[in-house]
């Protein structure tokens, strides 16, 4: 399994790419699709969408479990990947870059401080 | 033995029928004339055709694939797959319970009304409650009724504002659905590492927008919440209600209460801890107990007496009718006949040979398979096969189908989602030590199968006419109606 030095990590398993300006990309990592197995659905928010860190932002049902994700930081939905709703199996087979699920911008990118480094997240998985 | 019958639509033949309706006395009439043609299909229903023998070795044989519990064990976690005893059957079979009508007047249902009323005192007393109501039709039915009455209660007093309802990450999926369902927002309260209730997680959420919160007790783990008085005065007084999931009650009976643990609404399942049939054999039944506080919330009418006669009376505060009559009838005469067959000591015993029978599992099987929360357990536990997935490759899914060819139902699995690769099982009072001791071969020999020749275990089950459906593709692009060419 891959979880790659630029990003950063939740304990709850979603990834952090850090964008432009205030705007990060969110997902599930590569542990978390291997641990739910195929991925059959995905329930994402509506673009404009306003969230606290903590809060369930959308939910991601396998064959065996159905998921919540959670909001890393505190801000605003700007993007949702439109081609999980076609196509969850993206999030198994490219977690990172085609199975992307929201872009977030931030109120508070100090907020980015308290998540984990790829060694963190691995070390306690 | 791998043969894939055909659909009834594949044996249906143009024309072929096992009725003829053509006789002398019958007019014929045409459709066209009698209804108007915005009333009438454009083309024929493409319903099967078959003969009567057809048919009926199609469904025999459908029924042949069928796993029951009267075709083996069934240790379904928190599902309490007990026998269903015949004697119920033979109860519900009465004439006078089979052929009563839910219309018939009280004058001629007296009969009906009384086994309603008597079993609704019967479950006051197991439960510790004060009133139930028998309407609601199964478990979730039930946990939806209750919250009901939680909002009619915050509603009452005019506590509006109380919206949020508590529920440990433990619960039963169920609970977070009802209770959005009844129209509250959730909050998910952890465990602490022993898998019980945190009270330090509580705290935080004890203030004016507190509803109530959902437990079941012993929770999914198969642990009792020993904390429960101090959980539920907490609750209490921020002014919540406690909801008791009565769906693993089977470990109580005669033993504790929840009315005692200080729970104000309980709801019991009749399709597990009192032995009705359940599942694809049901229909259910979730009765719903209250505090006399909340009485006048239950769903209407009540059964109740006037004049020494059984009669209905309608509450004037009460949410409502939940189903239509009186919930599901000929279930509520099984768990009836069940209660007076045993008796108060007889049912203690039901819940002290589960529990034995969980914990002699328990025992016999944690050496080979991890046991994340090891102690004693009550009516069921949850081992994970973590070990079994690192060392083999084998996943909890794995040992499930592996299970089957040996004629043994999978327990529930990956559930509790705190339990990585979870494998729940109860196998209730009703199995004897043989059959006990035949689970923990199968489970022992998977185990070492999935050591030795792991690639046995991942091409099982053999013995079933189809092994592994492509789950993701169903749950993908699920095709439900046959395809016609």
């Amino acid at each position: 399994m891959s979880h790659p030095a630029d990003l950063k990590y939740t304990k709850s398993h979603e990834y952090i790419k850090i964008l432009d300006g205030n705007k990060i990309r969110v997902g599930i990592t590569d542990h978390a699709q291997n641990e739910l197995g195929d991925i059959t659905y995905v329930e994402l928010p509506d673009v404009g969408a306003e969230y606290s860190i903590n809060d369930p932002f959308g939910v991601v049902e396998s064959v065996k479990a159905v998921s919540d994700i959670m909001m890393p930081v505190d801000g605003k939905i700007v993007e949702t990947n439109a081609a999980l709703e076609d196509a969850a199996e993206l999030i198994n087979e490219d977690p990172y870059e085609k199975g992307w699920l929201i872009v977030v911008e931030m109120n508070d990118p100090s907020q980015l401080d308290a998540l984990m480094s790829k060694e963190e997240y691995e070390a306690q998985l | 033995m791998r043969s894939v019958q055909k659909t009834i639509f594949e044996i249906s033949k143009k024309g072929r029928k096992s009725y003829s309706l053509i006789n002398d006395e019958t007019p014929i009439l045409n459709a066209d004339d009698l209804f108007d043609k915005s009333y009438l299909r454009e083309q024929d229903a493409r319903l099967p055709e078959v003969s009567e023998m057809d048919l009926v070795r199609h469904f025999t044989n459908l029924s042949r694939r069928n796993h029951g519990i009267d075709n083996g064990f069934y240790p379904l976690g928190s599902c309490t797959m007990k026998y269903n005893p015949r004697f119920n059957e033979a109860m519900a079979s009465l004439p006078g319970f089979e052929e009563s009508h839910p219309n018939s007047p009280e004058w001629v249902s007296q009969g009906s009304l009384k086994i309603i009323h008597e079993l609704e005192k019967f479950m006051c007393e197991i439960f510790g409650m004060d009133a139930f109501t028998l309407q609601p039709a199964a478990g979730a039915h039930g946990e939806f009724t209750g919250l009901l009455i939680i909002r009619a209660f915050h509603e009452y007093n005019g506590d509006t504002q109380r919206k949020i309802i508590l529920v440990p990450d433990s619960a039963h999926g169920t609970n977070p659905a009802s209770a959005k369902m009844a129209g509250f927002e959730l909050k998910q309260v952890a465990s602490t590492p022993g898998g019980l209730v945190d009270l330090e997680a509580l705290k935080p959420h004890l203030n004016d927008n507190l509803a109530g919160m959902m437990l079941t007790n012993p929770n999914t783990l198969g642990l009792f919440e020993k904390d429960i008085l101090d959980m539920t005065k907490l609750i209490h007084e921020a002014g919540g209600l406690l909801y008791y999931d009565g769906a693993n009650a089977n470990a109580l009976l005669g033993i504790s209460r929840p009315g005692m643990m200080g729970f104000d609404i309980v709801h019991a399942n009749l399709h597990k801890t009192f032995s009705t049939p359940h599942g694809g054999g049901g229909p259910g039944s979730g009765p719903i107990g209250v505090k006399s506080h909340l009485e006048k919330f239950l769903p209407s009418p009540r059964v109740g007496i006037h004049l020494d006669k059984f009669t209905l009376l309608d509450l004037p505060d009460s949410i409502g009718r939940v189903k239509s009559f009186h919930g599901n009838f000929g279930v509520l005469v099984r768990a009836y006949a069940y209660i007076r067959l045993l008796g108060p000591e007889g049912l203690k015993r039901t819940s002290q040979i589960a529990v034995l029978n969980a914990n002699y599992l328990q025992e016999k099987l944690k050496g080979k398979y991890n046991l994340d929360y090891d102690t004693r357990c009550m009516h069921e536990f949850v081992l994970s096969a973590e070990r079994q997935k690192e060392e083999c490759g084998v996943i909890a899914k794995d040992i499930d189908k592996a299970l089957i060819d040996k004629g043994i139902h999978p327990p529930t699995t990956y559930f509790p989602l705190i339990v990585h690769e979870a494998l729940m099982i109860e196998p209730t009072e009703t199995e004897s030590l043989e059959t006990l001791d035949d689970f923990v071969d199968a489970m022992l020999d998977i185990d070492k199968t999935a050591h030795e020749n792991p690639d046995a275990v991942l091409k099982t089950p053999m013995n079933t006419p189809v092994g592994r459906p492509d789950e993701t593709k169903a749950a993908r692009n699920p095709i439900l109606k046959f395809q016609f060419e």
